[in-house]
């Protein structure tokens, strides 16, 4: 029986639907035709599948997802917490199955109508009292009631504690979208986008602009994940699991740790690093490319230096280099991340990792051996590392 | 103007429309016809030779003219006695938009479309249009007036009932800004007008305490019976001790700017933007989520000295919120 998750798993299949602002479909009708371009990428029959995994926000559930598609009869059937922070932990959730020999073959999905059906931040509603909606309810009051807003707290106190200017978000921006302009599933595929252009976008949440937030999207996406041994036999290189984790850090809270002594950095996204690093034996020096999770730009920023890219306070610096872009030290969202490619809550992230490692990227780096990808931002979250089989 | 209860009447008998049928599939009055192609290019300007001169278009890719594709929806249109649906409806669609003009939602404004085409059509092609009301947004604050998007899709088959494109077509039926509103209490004890409002806390045993207490004028922050530690928000077991037991202690209001966010976007009713969002730290040690009032946007500096008081809105709820002091 293993004792860690590393080398224990591989991710053999993506799938994904047309990534949209109006699917005219149903989030379960998504969730299904992701779930099985899954498993035709990988090459399996739909009845080997003995698992599901997918948010606890997601609104096709598992049942429904297996009656749907024909799954047959299934071992595990879970969720995941904390919006974004999610998507990495399904991997997480499906690695842990496939180890201890669990289920053989795991799919995680994630799908949602998220710009034509229920928005972010579109408030509380209900009469039925929970932990969670009490949380919420210190916020909402005084006009908190998106995203943007609770990050931009921890934003402007970076800011302020590194000296750092809005130059920095800027250039995640900028570069981000370099790379969603090849992308062809891309919303803003052949859409370059100006430093001008940057600055000129009007204001959201101080000090974030519209430019220095993700998306909202229509659309699906599944990863297939079975042992590396199966993987190896399928149609697709595998992307083997080196790492992965999840973790939260005391004082956590949902996207609003605004109680711990220090607002400027991303404590549950170190531990979350330091857990992979560990698990793989390997450490920054040996990660080529990465998938940092982009909600909004000053998470990138932040996490360059949770996973120990740089020192603390340098991240602003480190984008500003160009290390962000294809050339530079760390070729961060190729596919254009979920501010310029789509906002399948991050799951589309962990595709591209997985397309990295098979050399499939619409920007591919002409080495990658170890692809990181991280989850949801200011949120228990976790993080993976992908390398070649 | 409506009450509470009169709204939410409204708005349950609105969404009852969704997903529903406006009526009947239509189906062009005239199949599509080179007299009627030539007339939309000339109110349009589009001199493209394909729909227009016979010679050309026989030479093209499509062997003879086709229509506009942009031109898709005015095949279906229902001509004159479209505007007397306004006041008698004939569809359910007219029904919708009647029922909101008669709860003061008076105004309409066409705000966006989408189509997509499967393919063109061609001199002959006879176009079936059905449509349904596939949405109606939350009551939204916009530059107009608050109201209501609601958005109907509409897909078009030719004879053989093959889909030839489908558009998506959205209206904001909205109360104009302008307009007068319930003046004065003409009826004598008339129901309280509504209001759009911030949102209110919804009250639970480990929070309404708290509330009820600001409503009575003091602003407290939990503490622990066992160990003494503040905290807040405010929860039923101390982290630090693990006593359930707890108390509260009033605070002075004094505290200062840890962060701040100013809020502009996206602007929901019952809130004046922008918000200068404001996380405090208390002189007792503990930070709290909170308004920076009396304060301009540029003025907002982490460190400054804020003093919290509490507010009443128009509709009676309170709250603390902060403004600078020296």
């Amino acid at each position: 029986m293993p004792t860690t998750l590393k080398d224990e798993a591989a991710i053999a299949g993506i799938g994904q639907t047309k990534y949209s602002k109006n699917s005219g479909a149903s989030e379960l009708a998504l969730a299904c035709e992701a779930v099985s371009n899954a498993i035709d990428d990988a090459g399996i029959e739909a009845n080997e599948v003995d698992g599901l995994v997918t948010f606890l926000m997601d609104s096709s559930d598992e049942v429904e997802v297996a009656r749907t598609v024909g799954l047959g009869d299934l071992n595990l059937l879970s969720r995941v917490a904390y919006g974004g922070g999610a998507a990495v932990p399904l991997v997480h959730q499906a690695a842990m199955a496939v180890a201890t020999g669990v289920c053989k073959n795991v799919v995680v999905y994630r799908a949602l109508n998220g710009r034509s059906g229920q928005r972010m931040g579109q408030g509380v509603s209900g009469d039925i009292i929970t932990a969670d909606l009490i949380h919420w309810s210190w916020y909402m009051p005084f006009g908190m009631l998106t995203p943007a807003s609770w990050i931009a707290f921890a934003a402007t106190r970076y800011m302020h504690q590194y000296g750092t200017s809005e130059d920095s978000f800027a250039h995640v921006a900028v570069s981000t979208r370099k790379h969603a302009v090849n992308n062809p599933n891309a919303a803003f595929f052949e859409q370059p986008l100006s430093f001008e252009d940057y600055y000129a976008s009007k204001p959201i949440c101080t000090p974030l602009r519209l430019y220095d937030c993700c998306q909202e999207t229509d659309g699906g996406c599944a990863l297939l994940i079975t042992t590396p041994e199966r993987a190896r036999d399928l149609k697709q290189k595998p992307a083997l699991i080196r790492g992965v984790s999840q973790a939260s850090f005391d004082g956590q809270e949902q996207m609003t740790s605004f109680y711990r002594d220090e607002l400027s950095g991303l404590p549950e996204m170190e531990r979350a690093a330091a857990i992979v690093y560990e698990q793989s034996g390997l450490g920054p020096e040996d990660i080529d490319a990465s998938i940092l999770y982009d909600a909004f730009t000053p998470e990138v920023v932040m996490q360059v230096e949770s996973f120990g890219f740089c020192k603390k306070g340098e991240g602003g610096d480190f984008v500003k280099d160009g290390n962000l872009e294809i050339g530079g030290r760390l070729p961060n969202n190729t596919h254009g991340g979920l501010l310029s490619e789509s906002y399948i809550h991050g799951v589309n992230n962990i595709a591209e990792g997985a397309r990295l490692i098979r050399g499939d990227s619409f920007n591919q780096p002409q080495k990658c051996d170890h692809v990181l990808v991280s989850s949801g931002v200011g949120v228990p979250t976790g993080a993976l590392i992908l390398g070649q089989a | 103007m409506l009450t509470a209860d009169q709204k939410k009447e409204l708005e349950a008998t609105i969404q009852q429309f969704v997903g529903k049928p406006i009526g009947p599939a239509a189906t062009s009055r005239d199949a599509v016809n080179e007299a009627m192609i030539l007339q939309w290019c000339d109110a349009m300007g589009d001199t493209n030779p394909v729909y227009q001169d016979r010679a050309v278009a026989e030479k093209s890719v499509h062997g003879g003219i086709v229509a506009p594709p942009m031109m898709l929806d005015a095949w279906t249109m229902q001509g004159w006695d479209m505007h007397k649906g306004y006041d008698e409806p004939t569809n359910e669609e007219q029904r919708l938009h009647k029922i909101l003009t008669d709860a003061g939602y008076t105004g309409v404004l066409g705000t966006n479309t989408e189509q997509e085409f499967d393919r063109y059509l061609r001199i002959g092609d006879e176009v079936t249009a059905e449509t349904i009301i596939e949405g109606i947004s939350e009551e939204k604050a916009t530059g107009a007036g608050i109201g209501y998007f609601i958005t109907t899709k509409t897909t078009f088959s030719d004879a053989a009932g093959a889909q030839v494109g489908w558009m998506n077509f959205r209206v904001l039926k909205f109360i104009p800004k302008e307009a007068p509103q319930a003046a004065s209490d003409s009826g004598g004890g008339a129901a309280e007008a509504y209001v759009p409002a911030r949102i209110k806390p919804p009250m639970g045993h480990d929070n309404a305490w708290w509330w009820n207490e600001v409503a009575a004028g003091r602003i407290t922050v939990q503490r622990c019976k066992g160990c003494q530690q503040l905290r807040h928000p405010p929860r039923p077991m101390c982290p630090g001790c693990r006593s359930m037991e707890w108390d509260s202690i009033e605070i002075s209001g004094r505290g200062t700017l840890h962060t701040f966010t100013v809020i502009h976007y996206p602007q929901f009713p019952g809130y004046e933007f922008p918000i200068c969002a404001a996380l405090v730290d208390l002189e007792e040690g503990v930070r709290m989520v909170s308004d920076v009032m009396d304060c301009k946007p540029e003025d907002l500096k982490i460190g400054m000295k804020l003093k919290a008081y509490i507010h009443e809105d128009d509709d009676g709820f309170k709250l603390p919120l902060f403004r600078p002091s020296e």
